[in-house]
């Protein structure tokens, strides 16, 4: 089972912060090696995930959607999950890893700012005092979002650093928990960063993975051929691909943000594009540049905007047990209209990625009729 | 023993603490960094040149700008080579390199060690490659005869930083604050039971930095350390086209007066 004690799957993972942090991250280590298999605490995480979050989320059978593909596809439905998103899982597991750790103030990182409204959200309902990383770019295009963390009683710290998105935002976050790191808690909204947050954050989210695959068996009675899933960081796709790693028949297929295109340079295709090395504490794919200076990156979705990848996609793209593709800023749009138009659901600027990629992988498979789940 | 350690060693038995100097390297441009090394020789003990990093999480405002504007003017590693060819024939101060792991990995840990040894690096300290990562490094270290100086903190638990010491082979960087780089007004108090701390479980030389910026400061650490590192307060200087030689000069004033 990965990761290994060092926090590695295969070459990809580890610990690479100051030494300020690390007994904060022994720390962190320690708590939810427990908090794993203690009963209390997995009931009180289903009790809020039920109650609270909305779950079981419905895997939804995209008639419209599979008629016009000659196929079957089932929808993972994050986007009903209270906030809008999935990342919700992951912000009520590390807050009460965090209540349980005697911790008094929590700060994150958002770039969409979909993690930054779950976890002011959860804040709000512990009364725990919030601070939410941003830059000012995202900001700027994620304007409604700021609106609801402020609304929620976060205090949103604008970040000018940098290209002033997502991986500027974590650095920020990560100077302060440096600074803090006795009182603070850091919680990290995709599986990146040092272990044992990609553990910690894909143990939380393959809770999408595990009830889709209850659902689909209940009514296809087998297993989906395809799980589709938009990359950034890779959390919601980790969530869903990690639950099958050993059901070998499923094909995984994680979409990255294509941006301008490939060719441009303008892009977030970090595991497509990138070359191995550390940022943010884990040693991953990441976009860099020949002298291993960190490249800025495009894409037309804050959430997917990142230069790296959390450790265990880098690990599948390695063994090929799933594979990465792109798609353009243009074409996201054009699967953002395709699922609004044809099923009556507007998806997120990242899952349209996902959904941008099922006319391409129709068109590519020969047998008629395939099955295949994808998390909106 | 590496250069480092005889250094250090030397200057225990003359009862003298040792000033380490940290410039970020081509800033504001790579001759200007040449130029200041020059002008500071005799004034530090040993240079710490800073590699550039566009993400340096552990660095406050001073050095990240520093940083930035520095990477502005193309700066890399081949260059801070350069540097210290250039510098070399005109002088034998130590002087270690200090930077983030991911250029360094880029540029090949073999070939960046071979590299560094042939034109006169001493040694190498990597702010974000934590004790249960360093194995590797450490190892190539040794095999070129370069200091490897590992960080502890005051987070830093006391097995844990013996451990660390145990794997040094220049000296011990000791943060004297939980946080980044980047000058402070006064020290934490938690310092000095620390640094006795550490001074009992290690005989490795003991350097203090982040926010050590004062006079004031090294007069309260020194009868615990065996040295300072400066950073911030160099830079903000050189951002000020300052005289950091007239800066140093009273830093040395406090460490040497008892």
């Amino acid at each position: 089972m990965l990761p290994n004690k060092n926090g590695y799957y295969g070459q990809f993972g580890g610990r690479f912060v100051p030494e300020t942090l690390m007994s904060a991250i022994f720390e962190l280590e320690n708590f939810y090696k427990k908090a794993k298999s203690d009963k209390n605490f997995k009931r009180e995480l289903s009790f809020y995930l039920k109650n609270y979050a909305g779950r079981p989320t419905p895997l939804y059978f995209a008639k419209n959607l599979s008629r016009k593909f000659g196929s079957k596809i089932y929808l993972k439905r994050e986007d009903l999950c209270h906030t809008g998103s999935h990342k919700i899982n992951n912000a009520l597991g590390q807050v009460l890893l965090a209540k349980k750790m005697g911790k008094t103030r929590i700060i994150a990182e958002t770039g969409a700012g979909q993690h930054g409204v779950a976890t002011a959200t959860v804040c709000a309902l512990f009364g725990i005092k919030c601070d939410v990383y941003m830059g000012t770019a995202d900001i700027k295009r994620q304007s409604l979002n700021v609106f609801r963390m402020k609304l929620l009683g976060a205090n949103v710290v604008p970040v000018h650093s940098g290209s002033r998105t997502l991986k500027d935002a974590i650095n920020e976050a990560m100077r302060d928990w440096v600074t803090n790191v006795k009182t603070t808690y850091y919680l990290l909204g995709s599986c990146v960063g040092p272990h044992p947050y990609p553990e910690i954050v894909r143990d939380f989210q393959s809770v999408i993975g595990k009830e889709t695959r209850k659902q689909i068996l209940e009514v296809e009675k087998k297993l989906p051929d395809y799980l589709v899933a938009c990359v950034g960081g890779g959390s919601n796709s980790i969530g869903l691909f990690h639950p099958f790693y050993s059901d070998k028949n499923i094909k995984f297929i994680g979409v990255e943000a294509g941006g301008l295109g490939l060719s441009s340079g303008k892009h977030s295709a970090s595991l497509e594009k990138g070359k191995t090395g550390i940022l943010h504490g884990t040693k991953s794919f990441v976009l860099q540049d020949k002298n291993g200076q960190i490249l800025p990156t495009h894409s037309v979705s804050a959430g997917l905007d990142y230069p790296g990848v959390g450790p265990e996609h880098s690990f599948y793209k390695q063994t090929g047990r799933a594979s990465y593709v792109s798609v353009t800023d243009c074409e996201a749009l054009d699967g953002f209209k395709l699922l609004s138009e044809t099923e009556g659901i507007i998806p997120a600027l990242e899952s349209a990625h996902a959904i941008a990629y099922i006319p391409k992988l129709a068109r590519k498979i020969k047998k008629l009729r395939f099955y295949l789940c994808k998390s909106v | 023993m590496t250069k480092i350690e005889k250094l250090l060693a030397e200057l225990k038995i003359k009862n003298k603490k040792a000033l380490t100097v940290f410039l970020t390297a081509g800033y504001p441009d790579i001759k200007t960094t040449e130029k200041i090394i020059l002008e500071i020789e005799k004034h530090s003990d040993i240079i710490e040149l800073g590699i550039p990093f566009s993400d340096p999480i552990a660095d406050g405002p001073t050095i990240q700008e520093s940083s930035q504007k520095s990477l502005e003017k193309k700066t890399n590693l081949k260059k801070i080579f350069s540097i210290v060819e250039n510098i070399r024939n005109r002088t034998n101060i130590p002087i270690i390199l200090m930077g983030y792991l991911n250029p360094i990995y880029r540029f090949g840990l073999k070939s960046f060690f071979q590299k560094a040894k042939k034109i006169g690096i001493d040694g190498l300290i990597i702010p974000d490659l934590a004790y249960e990562e360093n194995t590797e490094i450490a190892k190539l270290a040794k095999k070129y005869n370069m200091a490897f100086i590992p960080l502890v903190s005051l987070t830093t638990e006391k097995n844990r930083a013996k451990k660390i010491a145990k794997s040094s082979t220049g000296f011990v960087y000791v943060t004297a604050v939980t946080g980044i780089t980047g000058a402070r007004k006064s020290v934490s108090d938690d310092l000095i039971p620390y640094l006795t701390m550490m001074r009992k479980e290690t005989k490795k030389p003991l350097l203090v930095g982040f926010g050590i910026s004062k006079p004031e400061h090294i007069k309260k650490l020194k009868n615990y350390c065996d040295g300072f590192i400066v950073g911030s307060a160099v830079i903000e200087l050189i951002r000020q086209k300052k005289s950091v030689k007239n800066f140093l000069k009273g830093l040395r004033c406090a460490i040497s007066n008892f």
